[in-house]
């Protein structure tokens, strides 16, 4: 059809990053929950709970964290795609000779630079609370590879709800789970002291295993099998959410 | 550049100098039980406006949707430009733009972006110079560069079809286009319509209303119960009608005549689309 996919998906990125300027609430409001549940967590409930490690609480806490911090921040792509939907910007578009794919690419990759910023901020937060680390360049970068990985992952799945939602609450409700799951995992207390059916469940959901790995990274321990099973779940997660969207898009727009 | 699509349908009419822009021929289209489009067939010729007249939910929004790509008819056949619109979208889309029944625009940019993004997305030189041109056409210079949440309907639709006008597509799709406008827009939008007619754009328009298709239309059509009904010149139209009986009425001004006479404009012809302050625009002066 048409070979502008690279230049379309620019040209809309550009328009979409241009939303968020103009509203640059949603970046503060994604980082503000987070940064809320952290001094909750440090300076009221962090004290009672026994990690099993020196580490401190801030750093046994900030990866689930900023999982958090993406999980509320994709409701917002789903909200920006669930408006063009409405507003009829998304029937000019298809209605015009530019790459079909590119209007999804758009919210997709404006989903992940507003999340990276959110999670700067929140990390630069952690940083002022206490936060340590020595970790590597390599190891930031694969904790950054991870968040991406994560943010993409998470944000086709928000792509889904975009497409489907019948109102501009629907659109954005379907990350309350997302952003409850880290809860009920090793994000904020070992698995172990959970009573049995729970500690199952927190054990086999993908947020303990890409938890731990962003915890061992920091901290220069040995990632062991974590890393591969939270890559496991975050390709599993990002290809049929994918294929779902995509899916969904192709019966939307013929 | 005008060839017919390799597919195009077998029947080469011969009595036709040009190939007519739009050819529509046995479109249906149901959604669930509800038959909406039961066999439409008409066609438009190259630089003439055509209006599809039709009430509320008659169809004429899923027509444009077909016609535009947006959606895929049933059973029947469509041609836009030449080429078929199930087989050849890309080509029809390079062909056409589409002003849907609401105005799509984006909010949060201002007039002058948003006709900026669609140059750009229409990969043309200068978009910049290209809105500032659209913005003084459309009396938004002004209004350019704030952003599109504060305009009126008015100026709202006007900046929707300027964003339709971007690369001159040869053929513009308008889906009730002065619905919800007030008198003095909805003249405008008509001055607009004339104008790009002027200039060889076919045009198709759907409406609701009788008056509007007889302003602007060369050719009528009127869908009703999934097919058209009638299909013609304004002249021919009248003719179906009963003989016209002279009745002495007194004539009440409408709403529309108040309007204008206390707006200050009596001919139509007169309020074109831009302020009083922009009245040297020079393509105001040839209404057609
Ligand atoms: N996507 C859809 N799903 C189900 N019904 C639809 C859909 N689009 C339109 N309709 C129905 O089809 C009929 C014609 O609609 P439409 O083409 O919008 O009419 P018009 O534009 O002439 O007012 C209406 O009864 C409408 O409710
Ligand atoms: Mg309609």
């Amino acid at each position: 059809m048409t070979t502008h996919v690279l230049g379309d998906t620019g040209i809309l990125t550009s328009r979409s990053l241009r939303h968020i300027l103009r509203s640059p609430d949603t970046i503060i409001t994604t980082a503000v929950t987070p940064i809320a549940l952290m001094l909750l967590f440090v300076y009221v409930f962090g004290g009672a709970i026994n990690t099993g490690s020196d580490e401190s609480y801030i750093n046994y806490m900030l990866p689930g964290i900023l999982l958090i911090t993406i999980a509320s921040g994709i409701a917002y792509t789903a909200y920006r795609l669930f408006l063009d939907l409405q507003g009829g910007i998304f029937e000019r578009f298809q209605s015009m000779p530019i790459a079909r794919s590119s209007v999804l690419w758009a919210h997709v990759l404006t989903s992940l630079a507003a999340n990276l910023v959110s999670v700067g901020i929140v990390i630069g937060v952690a940083l002022i609370m206490g936060f340590r680390t020595g970790a590597s360049v390599a190891a930031w970068l694969a904790v950054a590879g991870i968040l991406i990985l994560f943010t993409l992952a998470l944000t086709w799945v928000a792509v889904i709800a975009g497409l489907s939602a019948k109102t501009v609450d629907g659109a954005s409700a379907f990350s309350y789970p997302l952003i409850f799951l880290p809860f009920i995992s090793s994000a904020f207390a070992p698995t172990d002291s959970m009573p049995g059916p729970v500690a199952w469940f927190a054990e086999n959901q993908p947020v303990t295993s890409i938890v731990n790995t962003i915890r061992a990274l920091f901290a220069q321990q040995p990632v062991g099998s974590d890393v591969w099973i939270a890559l496991a779940w975050l390709l599993g997660i990002l290809v049929v959410a994918y294929a779902f969207a995509i899916a969904i898009y192709r019966r939307k727009i013929s | 550049m005008r060839e017919r699509a390799e597919n195009g349908e077998p029947d080469m009419t011969t009595n036709q100098a040009l190939e007519p822009a739009i050819r529509v021929q046995g479109i249906e289209k149901s959604f669930k039980d509800l038959h909406v489009l039961r066999g439409v067939d008409f066609d438009v010729r190259t630089g003439s406006i055509f209006a599809l007249l039709g009430s509320n939910g008659a169809g004429k929004t899923t027509l444009v949707r077909i016609l535009s790509t947006l959606l895929k008819a049933d059973a029947g056949t469509a041609t836009v430009h030449g080429f078929d619109v199930a087989a050849k979208p890309g080509d029809v889309r390079e062909s056409i733009s589409l002003t849907g029944q609401f105005a799509a625009v984006d909010e949060v940019l201002t007039g002058r972006e948003n006709l900026v993004l669609v140059a750009k997305l229409r990969h043309l030189k200068n978009p910049r110079a290209i809105a500032d041109d659209l913005l003084a056409r459309f009396s938004l210079t002004e209004a350019g560069n704030r952003k599109a949440s504060t305009y009126s309907g008015g100026m709202r639709r006007r900046l929707d079809i300027a964003m339709s006008l971007i690369g001159n597509p040869p053929i513009i799709f308008l889906d009730e286009p002065t619905t919800g406008l007030d008198p003095q827009a909805r003249i405008e939008v008509w001055q607009t319509v004339k104008k790009l007619a002027g200039q060889g754009t076919t045009v198709l328009l759907t409406t609701q209303y009788l008056d509007e298709a007889e302003q602007l239309a060369d050719r009528i059509a009127i869908l009703h119960k999934g097919t058209i009904i009638q299909n013609g010149t304004l002249a021919e139209l009248k003719r179906l009608l009963p003989p016209a009986k002279v009745e002495y009425v007194e004539k009440q001004p409408s709403l529309e005549d108040v309007f204008l006479a206390l707006v200050g404009d009596t001919d139509e012809t007169d309020t074109a689309d831009d302020d009083r302050s922009y009245g040297t625009v020079p393509a105001r002066k040839e209404p057609r």
